[in-house]
This record gives C-alpha cells, structure tokens and sequence, in this order.
C-alpha cells in the first residue's frame, strides 16, 4: 500500500526530467529531498496525475493512476507549492468549495472543517478573507482543505517554504502527528534538509534519478556519514540546500 | 460516485462562482453600469437619429430604448460569459485550477458545472439590468420576464462555451485580453442588437451577411421574442445547434496545461 512507482521516466521534450524512478512509500512520513531542478515538482505533478504519465507506472494504494484516477483522487490530499487558495473568498468558501469538488455534503464538510480549523488553531479565522491572512495560515488553510475528505494519501510539495521557523515547525509536527494518529502515507517534499528526521523514510533524489532511499537513520549508517546534510552533499555534491 | 456528490459538487461550483462574483464588487457594478449607459446615454442620442418601424415581435412602434434592450442584455451575458472564461486563464495562471482537476468527478462534469454557473450569474445580472430599464419606461410583461429565462440561460451557457473554447486555445492572460477586443467587440456590432438587419442590408450588403452569419444576431433575436412571451424557432434551432457544438469542442479541447510548465 501507499505509493509505488515502477520506471517512471518523463521528459520535457528532449530534456529529460525523470529517469526510472522505482519509488515504494508504505504508510508513514516520507520525505523526498533534493536540490532545486532535481526533478521533486515533476515527479509531484506526475503523481496528482496532472501531468499524464507516458512511461512507467504509477500505484496509490494498490490502484493504476492511469485506471483509477478518480478512485486515487477521493483518496488523495495534495498541497501544492505555490498557493492554490482563492484569495477574495473567505476561509470557509474555500474550504466547501473543495469539500464539494469531492462530493461532500455541506453539512458534512462543516463538521470536518470545524475538526480540522481547530487542530491547526484556525477556528476563528474561519470567516476571514483569505487575501488577510499571513503565509503561515494561509499554508495551514492548503493543509486544512486537502485534510477535508479524510484522505489515505497526503502530497505536500515544500508545503513549508518561505515560511518563519514556527510556523514551519507548527506544520511539520502537525503532519507528522496526523501521520501517526491516521496511519496514512505522506509525501513531503523538501529542499530543506532539517526538516528530516532519523525515523523518516528518506528518498533523495537528484537531476531526476532516485540516489537512495531507506531509512535516514539506516542511510547515513550504509554511507557512512554522521548526519543528514552529509549524506545529502554525499549524494548530490550540491551545496544549495541547507 | 453517487448523483448526491454531482449534485454538490455543481452546488458548489455555482456557489463559489456567485461568491466570487459578489467579491469583485468593481464587476458587478460595470456590470451594470454598462448597458444602462448605453441604454440612457447611447440610446436616448439615437432615438431622435433614428426610426423603428413595426416589425416582429413588436406590435407596433416601438422606441429605440425598447428596441436596444435584448442586445444590451445579450451585451451582459457576452461580457460575463467572456470573463468567467478569462478568469479560467487567470486560475490556470495562478495555479487555482489545480484545485479543480485534483477532484474525483469528470473533468468534462465540472466544466459543465462551471458553464452553468457563468449561466446563472448572466441570469442574475439581466433580470437586475432589466428591472432597472423600467426606470426608463422599458415595459416587459410579467410572462415576458418568465419566458426569458430560458433564453437568456441558454444564451449565457453558448457564450459561456465560446468563451471556455478560447480560454483552451489561449496560452497566456495577456493574449486573452486582445482576442476579446477581437470577439466582444465584432459580434457585438455585426448583429441586430443595435440595428435592424434590413436597416444593415440598406447600408452595406455584406455587413448585412456578416450580421446573418454571426450566431450572436440569434441570440438577441431569440430574446427579443421570448421578452414577448414568443418563441423565434429559426433562433432557437441555431443557437441550440451552436450551443452543442460549441460545449463539445470547448470540453474535448480544454487543456489544463500550466504555464510554469516547459
């Protein structure tokens, strides 16, 4: 169950983004780290099936993306890099607008809603405007909508850039709690190599090719490096991400 | 998935267009301000220039106010089907149409959905326009009112659809806005929403041809009538017709492709 990808290979015309990429997440936090062009937004973009796949395959919970895309998307959260919210609606509308893109019931969403606003302490910015909201609720807003429809998989692509060190800090241990309580799968996807901790499933992943994958703890143990940065500089020899 | 989740997930659509549109309150009041320039100012000038003889549906004289107002409404529902399809290009510029593509329901459905709330906001914006024209002596009968529902929403859905078609083949925002200089403002003039057609045909013969051929012309004449509680079949037939094909084309051809994309 979870993630599984075989071959998957995609290319913007000649250049070549991804090569082969054989990918197996199990439930639990997982995070794939690489530098800037390494390929992470491809491959993300590829597994919300909005880019379509031409090689390779692509599992999510035991179901092809290629015949089963609406099954896979009711059971799916993703939260984009760049913001997706409608910034001249209000929390709530853009919360229900999601919950009723998945065929939720208005008064069934409500309840999520008020759930999840009150986990990510947003309750009382639930009538707010997006557009008055800072970038760390605007991010717990994007975290909140993909949460609506309880899904079994959750896609974050750098859910925490440009964001302050407590609201980064708020949303990582939020995710990975939600991971924990849930038992579901969750893809983060990182350039920022603190975010990683020793228990997590680590994929690094480098100008499009998959570099290692396993444990943090066990990766740094086989590569014989002491911690994360190291193993990562190892790997990519790439010094842009810290 | 069940008709219960289509049915909210067209719900919600809608809704989210009508909040939308209540949120850019600078739209809602060009969108008004508009045609009733045009009905008060434009007009009133032309109604001493020029003369409506009787004609169909029309019993009798008629002034020019009375004459302009289905183009005008028609003008309301061009404007409005063209923004909400520019406001797809803004989405997939802005990466919100992201949102719309990660739900489970078809593709096809959820352009449907958004066709039919760029019509309902069309519908809510003519019957305002149309209530403020009485301020004018624009008279409409009560079943006038009713039988134009059904028109201008088919009208609105149409347009909404031509709109959908160009927002696909447009890459950027920027290209959008000079192709409905290109769209609006031709149709809009070449059809029988300020002049008659035999007034056309007296001026220039093949400006005549060109407003026959220009579907916009049957969408002001379908309205014209159905304001009289008459239905213009010839109208009806083809703007159903070019209803159908053009919410085909617009839903094969739409691409989700975004631009940050190489």
């Amino acid at each position: 169950m979870g993630i599984v990808t075989n071959n998957l290979s995609f290319a913007y015309g000649k250049k070549k983004a991804l090569n082969n990429i054989n990918l197996s997440l199990a439930n639990g936090f997982n995070i794939l780290l690489g530098p800037n062009g390494a390929g992470k937004s491809t491959l993300f973009s590829l597994l919300t099936g909005l880019t379509q796949t031409v090689n390779g395959t692509i599992e999510i919970n035991g179901d092809k993306l290629s015949d089963n895309k609406s099954k896979i998307m009711s059971q799916m959260g993703v939260v984009f890099q760049q913001s997706t919210l409608d910034l001249d609606l209000s929390v709530k509308q853009n919360l229900l607008y999601y919950a009723a893109l998945h065929g939720i019931a208005p008064k069934k969403a409500l309840v999520n809603i008020d759930i999840i606003l009150a986990q990510l302490s947003l309750t009382e910015r639930l009538h707010d405007k997006v557009r008055t909201l800072n970038g760390g609720h605007r991010r717990r807003v994007e975290i909140a909508r993909a949460l609506i429809h309880q899904p079994k998989v959750l896609l974050l692509d750098e859910a925490t850039v440009g964001l302050d060190v407590e609201s980064r800090l708020l949303i990582i241990s939020y995710v990975r709690n939600l991971c924990t309580q849930r038992d579901i799968c969750v893809l983060w996807t990182t350039h920022l190599m603190d975010e990683v901790e020793s228990t997590d499933q680590l994929i690094i992943i480098n100008k499009g090719e998959i570099q290692a994958q396993d444990q943090s703890s066990k990766l740094c143990e086989q590569y014989q490096v002491t911690d994360v940065y190291q193993l990562y500089f190892a790997l990519t020899q790439n010094t842009e991400a810290v | 998935m069940t008709l219960n989740q289509y049915l909210y997930c067209c719900l919600g659509i809608v809704k989210r267009e009508v909040f939308r549109f209540f949120q850019q309150r600078s739209r809602l009041f060009s969108a008004l301000v508009r045609p009733l320039l045009w009905l008060i100012v434009f007009a009133a000038g032309f109604r001493a220039a020029l003369g409506v003889s009787i004609m169909e549906p029309y019993g009798t004289y008629i002034t020019y106010q009375e004459y302009i107002i289905p183009g005008l409404c028609c003008m309301i529902v061009l404007f409005n089907g063209m923004q909400s399809s520019l406001s797809m290009v803004y989405d997939r510029e802005m990466g919100s149409m992201k949102v719309l593509l990660m739900s489970p329901l078809p593709l096809p459905f959820l352009l449907f959905c958004k066709l039919i709330a760029i019509a309902f906001l069309s519908l809510m914006q003519v019957y305002v326009f149309l209530l403020c024209a009485q301020l004018v002596d624009v008279d409409i009968s009560l079943l006038g009112y009713l039988t134009a529902a059904p028109a201008v929403f088919l009208i609105a859905f149409f347009l909404g659809a031509l709109g959908l078609l160009l927002s696909s083949l447009i890459k950027q925002l920027e290209n959008f806005a000079g192709v409905m200089n290109f769209v609006i403002f031709p149709m809009f003039f070449l059809s029988s929403a300020l002049y008659p057609l035999w007034k056309m045909q007296e001026a220039s013969i093949w400006i005549y041809w060109l407003c026959q051929y220009n579907p916009f012309t049957y969408c002001v004449e379908l309205l014209r009538f159905a304001l009289f509680g008459q239905l213009n079949l010839s109208a009806f037939s083809v703007i159903l017709s070019a209803t159908v094909i053009t919410a085909v084309l617009a839903l094969i051809s739409f691409s989700p492709k975004f631009s940050q994309q190489r």
